[in-house]
Parts: structure tokens; sequence; C-alpha cells
């Protein structure tokens, strides 16, 4: 076989060749042909010698900045909020749990101990859903202030996004955190009670606040350790049996707590 | 695409929440995909563009024409190589047109006495920088830099995508609007362009040398 083309060595390198056993024992056994590829590397050694600059730990921060004021408002049709999988699943989930009460009222003994077990197995599990995603929601409210540096000479930071999210939290909080003790629930009642005050702060707050206003809220939330708290509720909450459905959109989490209280 | 940031299952379920909620009219659910793809997207358009103040305004072009075009993407892909795509599509565009536009400005500077242009890949291999001369590592980074300025827009393309991001054939002849064949081409082409540029200096050819058994 005659050398290889400079073409043939390329595609070798790269995988796009058909006859690659060929080359193969051709490079082998060919020392010019080696050498010729060591070069090739070398071009490609050289390459990944150039430096890619450090943007800073803000850039995405930074392009968010940039962007979001010129993001246009997108507006679903109605009928896609019905369609969206997640409440599909919401709705799934709480047409099941309304066939299994009504199975149960209808072929258990009234009263009996067992269909009371078991409504309290149905109520456990409309608990466990609903605030797994209350609990993924308030973590990443908290996350923002935790992840966020107000920039050098910054005079103002706008945290009107998470306000009002905070806002829609605070009352879902409230509901959950009396459900939580009255089922018992002793460590999610405290993590709840614990993030109500740090929800509140930040539902108060202006929509632009000052840096040091800003660090205070910082402060505030890794003082108590609230980030890993909700945390480790949260995973705990994944852990439970039988919590395999996807947790229920904003809109039905707030009913299903309501129906409960 | 080599295993990237867009590619794990748990980024792909959170990313699809992602579109569905903005799509729904949460806009600041758009911020975790922002959140997420910046930096990444930001390593293509640098080494696409050479430039990061460059690279920091493509990265924001991408995600804004993303935003707009969410409705098209509906789920079909992985987020993370849909907005590669747009990142490397906007980047290739915007290099055609700053060459475009160089080219219109230097027009003049580029002929040789008779009116011929010049080979582009010559300028790297200036006669007054003797290859024995560059010695030092920055020397050669600004010399590999000039040459990736060399090649034509698909053709640094090509190499950003096939050689850093791991791009297969396919991928990159989606983004150059090209075949399998021409893209290999342009690949190949890529390389003996960066090869005849770099090999007359000294440091490359001693890390050739430090390869194997060049001598």
């Amino acid at each position: 076989m005659s050398h290889m083309t400079e073409e043939e060595l390329i595609g070798y390198r790269d995988g796009e060749t058909k006859e690659r056993q060929r080359f193969a024992s051709h490079l082998n056994g060919c020392q010019v042909c080696r050498r010729e590829m060591e070069r090739i590397e070398a071009v490609f050694a050289a390459l990944d010698g150039i430096p890619v600059p450090d943007p800073g730990e803000d850039f995405a921060r930074r392009v968010w900045q940039e962007i979001s004021p010129r993001l246009p408002e997108k507006h679903a049709p109605w009928w896609h909020a019905l369609l969206e999988p997640r409440r599909l699943a919401a709705v799934g989930a709480m047409a099941a749990i309304i066939v299994l009460a009504f199975l149960l009222g209808r072929f258990t003994k009234k009263n009996g101990p067992e269909e009371i077990a078991d409504a309290g197995k149905v109520r456990e599990r409309v608990l466990v859903v609903a605030v797994g995603d209350h609990l993924g929601r308030s973590e990443m409210v908290l996350m923002e202030f935790a992840n966020t540096a107000p920039e050098k000479g910054q005079k103002l930071v706008n945290i009107s996004a998470q306000q009002k999210r905070a806002e829609d939290l605070l009352e879902e909080n409230r509901l959950y955190r009396q459900t939580a003790k009255r089922e018992g629930d002793a460590l999610m009642a405290s993590t709840l009670d614990e993030l109500e005050p740090i929800l509140l702060d930040i539902a108060n707050s202006p929509d632009e606040i000052t840096p040091a206003q800003f660090e205070g809220i910082q402060k505030r939330i890794a003082a108590k350790g609230i980030l890993l708290k909700v945390r480790v509720v949260h995973q705990d909450l994944r852990r439970r049996p039988g919590n395999t459905a996807l947790p229920p959109a904003q809109s039905d989490v707030a009913d299903s707590a309501r129906n409960r209280t | 695409m080599k295993a990237s940031i867009g590619e794990s299952e748990n980024h792909a379920v959170t990313d699809a929440i992602a579109v569905e909620r903005t799509l729904a009219g949460d806009r600041d659910a758009y911020r975790v995909l922002v959140d997420r793809y910046s930096l990444y997207l930001y390593r293509l358009a640098f080494r696409m563009t050479g430039n990061s103040h460059e690279a920091e305004e493509v990265v924001q072009e991408a995600f804004l024409r993303a935003y707009q075009k969410l409705k098209q993407f509906a789920g079909n892909s992985n987020f993370g190589t849909w907005v590669y795509r747009i990142t490397a599509n906007y980047a290739i565009d915007r290099i055609r047109q700053r060459n475009l536009e160089e080219t219109r400005q230097a027009l003049p500077a580029r002929l040789s006495n008779d009116g011929v242009e010049v080979d582009p890949v010559a300028w790297v291999q200036d006669p007054a920088a003797s290859p024995e001369r560059l010695a030092g590592s920055a020397e050669l980074a600004a010399k590999i830099k000039q040459a990736l300025d060399t090649l034509t827009p698909a053709e640094r393309t090509a190499i950003v995508m096939r050689h850093w991001d791991g791009c297969a054939i396919e991928e990159i002849a989606a983004v150059l609007k090209s075949n399998s064949n021409a893209t290999k081409n342009t690949v190949f082409r890529a390389v003996a362009k960066l090869r005849k540029a770099l090999e007359p200096f000294a440091e490359f050819r001693n890390t050739a040398r430090a390869m194997g058994t060049e001598s």
C-alpha cells in the first residue's frame, strides 16, 4: 500500500473511514505515515492550548439581565393549560384518589378500622405530592438569593420575580404547616414553620432593594440553614413509598390544600 | 456531541418542564435554561468568534432567538443540543458578516503588487517571524489564533464543533446546511490549513516531536 494521504489520515483519526483495519495495519508498519499522523495530532494539541477566557461567575446572571427585558410575554391558549402534562398528571392523580375513595366507601364496612387506615394513607399521599412541589419551588427561590451576588457599585437589586413567587408560596406554606401539624409530621411542620418568616420577608420587600438589604436576606437564609432543611425534607418526601407521580401544578396544589382544611 | 451538559437525562426532564412552563407564560422558568447553558454556549461562541465580547453578544442573541422559536422546539430534541445549534448558526452568520466588512475595508492592503489576492495562510507565515524566533507558548497561541482567523466561517465552525465539542459530521452538516461528504471535506480543509500555517514554527514542531517520532 502506498502512503496514506492527509485526508485519509484525518479521516482515520476522526473515525470517519470504512477501511479502518487496513489503515491501522499500514500505520503500524509505516514510519512515514506515523510521522504524518503525529503532525496532524500536533495541530489538535495546539488547538487545545488556546484558553477560553473566564466570563465570570455571574455570566449567566448578566445574560439574563440583558435579555429578560427583551423577552415578550407568552400567552398560552386556554386549552394549553388543561393539556399541560404536569397538570394532566395532577388531574389523573386526583381522579385516581377520588375513585379510590369511592371504592373504599362502596366496598368496605362503614366506619371500620381498615377504612380509617386507608383514608389516612390517601390523605398522607396527597400531602406528600403537594408539599413536595411546594418545597421544590421554595428551594428555587432560596437558591436564587443564595447564589446571587450584587455587582460592585450596584445601587438596587430587582427581586420582583422572587417576591411575587414568595407571595404565592406564603399562603400555601401556612396551609401545609397546619396540615403537617395536624398529621403529626413534626419535621415537616418545623421546617415549614422556619421557612415562613423567610418567605414573608421576601414577599414584603419592595420590588427593588439595596445590596445591603439583599445581603440581609441572604444572611437570614444562611443563619437558619433553611435551604438545607428544605432540601432534606424534600429528599425525604421523594423517598417515601408510593411517591411516584409528578407533583401537581401550582393551582392544583392550592386546591388540594384548601380541600383538606 | 460529546457527553455535554445538555445530555443528562435529569437535565432533559427539567429542561422539558422549564420549556413547558415558559410556553405557559412563566417567563422566569426560562431563566433556569439561561443559567444552565450560558457558559456552555459561551465556550462555543468564543471559539468561533475568537472574541469574548462578541461571544457574550452571541450567547444573548442565541437565547433571544431560542425564546422566540420555543414553540417550534416543542420537546422534539434536547434543549441543549437545540440551543447549541442556534448559537452556532448565529455565530457563523456573524463571522461571515464581520469578514465581509473587514474584507471591504482591508481589500487594498491584501492585494499583492500585481493585484492578485494573497493566500490568507501566507499572512500567518510572516517572513519577519522566523520559526526559531517563536519560542514562547504565548506567541504560539497567538499564531494559532491567527491561523484560526484565516479559516472560512464554515471551516472554523466545522473544526470547533468537531474538535472541541465532538459533534457528529451530520450535526455539523445541519449547521452548515451542507451534506456529510462536503462537511468531511470542510473539516479536512480546516485541518490542512491550520497545519500549513503552523508547521513552520519551531514550537509547533517541538509539540509534534514530543508526541512521537518526529526528529
